[in-house]
């Protein structure tokens, strides 16, 4: 019986009612404890969240500042405004910064905030290991920019391939550094994954049947998975790495049995599918912001579906396409040819559904969709191009050109930037409870299209007339002095772009929060809530009915009750049919999260001086494992009163 | 799932229907568990990073003119040994699980020391494993992957140790509650893991230089 009011068990207020001492309850224990310690210990996964994000997008403008110096010793022939050294480490530094603590890691930090609240539930799972997978990136993103600061940033690309990355030819701890770097980043993104995986499969509303989950969930669902086969293949590869640079293996040396090309292997069997890591998640971003722009929910839902798994499996069979260039056999190319030509399948099929979408809904012409416009158009040129460098002929002659870096950069930033500024857009007010101002966000969306075009489409142009990348500089006469030039105007009118938009976050702080929960008109669950949600995300968990839940008539006919308000108690439901199984009581906020990714940096960082910092460096990280395990007696109290025997 | 064979009060509340989910259970084992679903992401990763070092040590002996190189075979006595330690130890580890699923305290916290018992054994022959594969990490390119690929499964053996003794110590001495027997259950899965990925591990370092 649940009629209104208050309700107890035991000594417990229950959740369910709207009674303001229900709701103050779970506020009150949802939150993050306060004063330092209590933010170091902070677990909300809103907190987390918003942290990693702010991480990523600070790694994002510094990157972005290597890019425009890039750009500045390009700007004309014979420069030298910095050294080869100085600018090997520049490429290295902006390749590396954007793949591996920018594109990636946004993707799961905006995941991180956004899964909860569109399946209906107050928490990720495993709220505590989210948490030390975010120190555990923020360490390892600071000991790449802070070696760069101290003058031994890594120079050897962001992929740097052996030998030229092995001890020979790289003395020094600038690859060591990049290396530990990856595993930083690579356990980090793994651990991020588990948490979203099961918080997915197992945490969404009742009633959200898979058959109902938003596309953005599918396709974060879909990353995930990837992230557990494509990341193990880059950490063995960078071991392997650090091992032959630190202890003398030979897994990379020819003269002792080793092979340069199994550098290769590994890294991109990682790095392809890391190309879909960060083109997927997007996809579900468009999805969103589509259906809430025409009014209409996305067509084809099952055929967008099929069409995000299957572009997650084809992408595991592209990677030798990067390899092109290798003495592998001409067979095998020639499969990697078709698997490559063949993902453009999947790719089509969601083109064709938003189409469709945008052709039978009302469209609102809003910020977000501009962005996603952009994408259509700039994804489809990058998809051209990419489609070109497919055909193992074509790709001999343009390989490590400009043509590359102009196809990479079409791909990534239409795929993954323009999609991501648009739902920094889209989902701002949720986020922060401030609009983002509409006037500003078009002129930071046009400088940054036609910036853009003007910065990568000359280097179309630039590759095919033989301008191999990662050139320090040019002679004069070379015929490529216009196109660079152009190009780097089109890098500075990038950076004022980025600039508005940081512009724009100051300006809509400098108000009052008072976003309304759904200033769009939006679909989904999210949207149902305050901005910012409280602590505790949702007064009443939801029953879902349909694919577009804020838009059914009665979205609060149904709401869950009985869990306990004064204690951390989460839903629970089944894998496929989102049926309500258990109620099981989650982890307060604690330190030693934070503890053990100091524990974790310490081994780590140690290693590349010694390597019995592997032993000596184990022993605090297990001890603050095992406490940060061991269980409190005051929670142990509180799960024992809530306890229910299966 | 078990959620629809119980009671859910459906009561109206002005205009919102309360489904009342108090009555359900606060842990269950397998699939139902959130901690399966840790448990087999670890699984996965883990298991992917053993097969690409397995398939990175054939991919080294394809591209060498003889194999093992400048090496001897490995000996195969401690390895062999080891491998039934691992295999007997599947015993007290099924025994262990049994009794978390009989929420039998004192049997868990007993086939729990047992199974660290076996683990302390199998990482002691470990070393002489090391001592047995007649080439160092830092001869050649043989030399260093069979070595990754034993430190690999080492370092295993000892975080499944570790976890033992701190599970042990908590089903003694610790605070207690009934949920903790499913991260027994899930505990003696991952040691079902460990032992199965070594199978293939085994194989590939001590009887594939003898093909």
């Amino acid at each position: 019986m649940m009629p209104d009011g208050v309700h107890r068990h035991g000594d417990h207020l229950l959740d369910g009612g709207l009674d303001q001492a229900v709701v103050n309850a779970l506020a009150r224990t949802w939150s993050d404890p306060p004063s330092w310690t209590g933010a170091l210990s902070a677990i909300n996964h809103k907190t987390v969240s918003r942290r990693f994000m702010v991480t990523t997008f600070v790694f994002f403008l510094l990157a972005g500042l290597f890019a425009l110096a890039i750009r500045l010793q390009l700007a004309r022939p014979d420069n030298h405004l910095f050294d080869p050294d100085l600018y090997n480490q520049l490429f290295t530094m902006h390749g590396t910064a954007m793949m591996f603590l920018f594109a990636v890691p946004v993707m799961q930090a905006v995941a991180l905030y956004l899964v909860p609240l569109m399946i209906g539930t107050r928490s990720v799972a495993f709220p505590r290991m989210n948490a030390y997978a975010y120190w555990v990136f923020l360490f390892g993103g600071l000991l790449l920019f802070g070696a760069f600061a101290v003058g031994s940033g890594p120079n050897t690309g962001w992929f740097s391939y052996v030998p030229l990355s092995g001890p020979d030819y790289s003395p020094g701890k600038g690859v060591d550094i990049w290396a530990q770097m990856i595993t930083f980043t690579e356990l980090s993104s793994l651990l991020v994954a588990i948490v979203l995986i099961t918080t997915i499969l197992k945490m969404r509303a009742p009633g959200m049947t898979l058959s109902r989950m938003p596309l953005f969930v599918w396709a974060t669902l879909v990353t995930q998975f990837m992230v557990l086969f494509a990341m193990p293949a880059v950490m063995f590869g960078s071991t392997a790495l650090i091992l032959d640079r630190l202890v003398g293996t030979h897994f990379y040396n020819p003269a002792n049995g080793g092979d340069v090309l199994l550098w290769q292997h590994v890294f991109w069997f990682f790095g392809h599918p890391e190309v879909y890591l960060i083109f997927i998640p997007p996809l579900g971003f468009i999805s969103s912001i589509i259906a809430t722009f025409t009014g209409r929910p996305i067509f084809g839902y099952p055929a967008m579906v099929m069409a995000l798994i299957v572009t997650a499996f084809l992408a595991f069979g592209l990677w030798v396409h990067h390899m092109f260039a290798t003495n592998i056999p001409e067979l095998g190319k020639s499969f990697f040819t078709a698997a490559s030509l063949m993902i453009a399948i999947p790719s089509g099929i969601q083109i064709f559904c938003w189409l469709a979408t945008l052709c039978t809904g009302r469209i609102v012409l809003r910020t977000p969709m501009y962005f996603v416009l952009a994408f259509f158009f700039i994804l489809v040129l990058g998809g051209l191009t990419g489609v070109m460098l497919g055909s193992v002929s074509l790709d001999l002659q343009v390989h490590d050109t400009y043509f590359v870096v102009a196809h990479l950069h079409y791909v990534l930033l239409g795929g993954a930037v323009f999609p991501l500024f648009g739902a920094f857009f889209f989902w701002f007010p949720k986020f922060t409870g401030r609009m983002l101002n509409e006037r500003l966000g078009l002129w930071q969306f046009w400088l940054f299209f036609v910036g853009f075009n003007v910065a990568f489409f000359p280097m179309h142009w630039l590759g095919l007339h033989g301008m191999p990348r990662r050139v320090w500089t040019y002679p004069a006469g070379m015929g490529w002095e216009t196109m660079n030039f152009v190009a780097t105007i089109g890098a500075f009118t990038i950076g004022l772009s980025v600039l508005l938009f940081l512009i724009n976050v100051v300006l809509a702080y400098r108000h009052l929060p008072g976003a309304p929960s759904d200033p769009w008109n939006a679909d989904g669950l999210e949207w149902t809530i305050p901005s910012p949600p409280p602590p505790h995300n949702f007064d009443r968990l939801p029953v879902v009915r349909s694919r577009s839940p804020a838009w059914e008539e009665n979205t609060s006919a149904t709401a869950i009750g009985g869990l306990a308000a004064d204690a951390r108690e989460v839903l629970i439901t089944s894998a496929v049919e989102a049926k309500p199984d258990l109620r099981v009581l989650f982890p307060t906020s604690s330190i030693w999260p934070f503890i053990s990714a100091v524990a974790t940096t310490v081994l780590f960082i140690g290693s590349i001086y010694t390597p019995w910092a592997v032993v000596w460096g184990s022993i605090p990280v297990s001890i603050a494992v095992a406490v940060w395990f061991w269980p409190d007696k005051n929670d142990t109290q509180t799960a024992l009163s809530l306890e229910r025997h299966p | 799932m078990s959620a629809e064979s119980k009671d859910q009060a459906t009561l109206p509340d002005e205009a919102t229907t309360v489904l009342d989910v108090r009555h359900l259970p606060t842990f269950a084992f397998g699939p139902r568990s959130i901690m399966w679903w840790s448990t087999m992401g670890l699984i996965l990763i883990e298991s992917t990073v053993f097969a690409i070092s397995i398939v990175s040590y054939f991919y080294l002996r394809s591209v060498a003119s003889a194999w093992p190189i400048n090496a001897a075979q490995p000996d195969l006595l401690w390895g062999t040994v080891n491998t039934g330690i691992m295999v007997l130890s599947l015993l007290p580890n099924q025994l262990a699980k049994n009794a978390s699923e009989r929420k039998d305290r004192q049997a868990c916290a007993i086939w729990m020391t047992a199974c660290l018992l076996c683990a302390i054994a199998f990482l002691v022959v470990r070393g002489f494993e090391f001592a047995t594969l007649r080439v160092n990490w830092d001869t050649n390119a043989y030399g260093s992957i069979v070595w990754l690929l034993l430190g690999l499964h080492t370092t295993h053996l000892i975080t499944d140790a570790l976890d033992s003794a701190v599970l042990a110590a908590l089903l003694f001495v610790g605070p207690f509650e009934p949920k903790r027997f499913v991260d027994v259950n899930e505990s003696g899965m991952y040691w079902y893991f460990v032992v199965i990925a070594w199978i293939p591990i085994y194989g590939t370092i001590y009887w594939a230089p003898r093909l």
